[in-house]
């Protein structure tokens, strides 16, 4: 039988950098046997000194893991793909356990996902700014989906008025930090992943120490001056930068990549103070951020995933009220301060002062709403 | 040229609610002064010195008019205008 394999990185030494390799066998073994005639030395790597599977190696057959198959013995067909996986040093990258085989069960039976997939899923990082709103639906579905860290910052404690959007806190949380509220939730969601949690408000001292240890940061901030600290901090920093924002019936999504653009591209200057009125002023309805945040959510994963179209240079207007999706294009600025041909802000500045309001809303911050 | 422009929640307290409104202009500039007199006050949400505010982006149809010819980009009879000012809200 005429298989495919293929091989991860630490591997690839040894197949001259190839990620796919062609091989033959009636079984597992058979097709491992074959690898190792094809490329000296693939052996050593799978099979123990008794010629069994090292048990940090983990074999898919057509993304199903065979030991819920019949294991080494798994019988291969013309045609079918073969993934070796071994654990990788470092807690996230260790070896899948069989309950996360069945907790992920729905991911790695897809062709899109499957084994590699759910591994780079594992190991990814990502970032929620805000565990408001449209963090709560971004944290639960990340942690959910096994992305293997997650960063919370937020400063803010859990409020009763928050309780009619944001679905991670509960009645019980009110007055909790809502990190810590956030964190309890999604490790009862997924024990497996692992959270970090950030309680100070983020700033322009501390932003470029948070944001590089992440792939991909979700930006659910409430007010101007910290979406902007998150653009120009992601820029700064190459990450991916997934924007959400949101306003009584209304949401906008986009996915910034370094260089192709960002929020300044967007919208180079933020409204005056006063002039847009914020959700805690004008309202919002509870159930918005809550397809907001499914769709930011949406995006990072398709990012770790590297699968599908993100929305690069598109900005996805969701109007709830008229159910209406559509998107409009966005570009690069070539005059944009921060990515543009020549620019000014080559770090971060002073945000408070460029959006002449603060970072949170200060009295009603204050008194812990 | 009758065109379709899109109002933003955040503006429609201007339109009487109306979340889209008809108008008939050769131009962006000429419409949004047409939109002002149809709907006194909008028009300095919208413009600073006869500029757009840089904190509100307009859209014929899915391009953004910078990248056209900004306020003297033309329009056609059927083009939908959208305007999509920054929104912050998100966390709270």
């Amino acid at each position: 039988m005429s298989v495919k394999v293929y091989i991860p990185t630490p591997y690839r030494k040894i197949t001259g950098n190839r990620t796919f390799v062609d091989a033959e066998g009636i079984d597992v073994t058979g097709v491992l046997r074959d690898l190792d005639q094809r490329f000296p030395g693939f052996g050593e790597l799978v099979f123990d000194q008794e010629q069994e599977l090292f048990e940090h190696v983990n074999v898919y057959v057509n993304n199903h893991e065979i030991t819920s198959l019949q294991g080494a013995a798994t019988r291969v067909a013309d045609g079918d793909e073969l993934a070796v996986i071994p654990a990788i040093a470092g807690g996230a990258g260790s070896a899948m356990t069989p309950e996360m085989v069945e907790r992920y069960s729905r991911h790695l039976i897809m062709d899109q996902v499957g084994p590699l997939g759910q591994r780079k899923l594992i190991d990814g990082k990502v970032l929620a700014v805000g565990a408001g709103g449209l963090g709560s639906p971004v944290l639960v579905y990340l942690a959910a989906a096994g992305v293997g860290t997650i960063g919370i910052a937020d400063f803010d404690v859990v409020d009763r008025s928050n309780l009619q959007r944001q679905i991670i806190h509960g009645t019980s949380d009110i007055g909790r930090m809502k990190v810590e509220s956030a964190q309890d939730r999604i490790l009862n969601m997924n024990p497996n992943i692992n959270v970090i949690t950030h309680t100070s408000p983020l700033t322009s001292d501390n932003a470029m120490e948070i944001i590089p240890e992440y792939d991909v940061i979700i930006n659910g901030a409430d007010n101007f001056a910290t979406r902007y600290l998150v653009n120009d901090a992601a820029f700064l920093a190459e990450k991916i930068l997934v924007d959400g924002s949101i306003f009584l019936f209304e949401g906008q999504v986009t996915t910034f990549f370094p260089g192709e653009g960002c929020y300044r591209c967007l919208y180079p200057s933020p409204p005056p103070p006063g002039m847009v009125p914020s959700c805690s002023e004008a309202g919002v309805l509870g159930v918005l951020p809550g397809t907001v945040g499914a769709i930011q959510a949406t995006e990072a994963i398709k990012v770790l995933l590297e699968e599908g179209d993100p929305l690069k240079n598109r900005l996805l207007l969701y109007d709830a009220l008229a159910m209406d999706f559509r998107t409009v294009k966005i570009r690069r600025d070539p005059a944009c301060p921060l990515c543009g041909d020549a620019p000014s802000v080559t770090e971060l500045i002073d945000y408070e002062e460029f959006c002449g309001s603060p970072f949170h809303e200060g009295p009603v911050a204050a008194a812990g709403d | 040229m009758a065109v379709e422009v899109r109002v933003p929640s955040m503006l429609q307290k201007f339109t009487d609610g109306e979340k889209k409104v008809q108008l008939d202009s050769a131009n962006v500039g000429e419409l949004l002064h047409t939109l002002e007199t149809a709907y006194p006050g909008i028009g300095h949400q919208l413009l600073e010195d006869g500029q757009l505010r840089r904190f509100v982006n307009i859209y014929l149809n899915d391009e953004d008019i910078r990248f056209l010819d900004g306020m003297a980009t033309a329009l056609s009879d059927g083009d939908v205008l959208a305007i999509l000012p920054a929104l912050a809200g998100g966390r709270r």
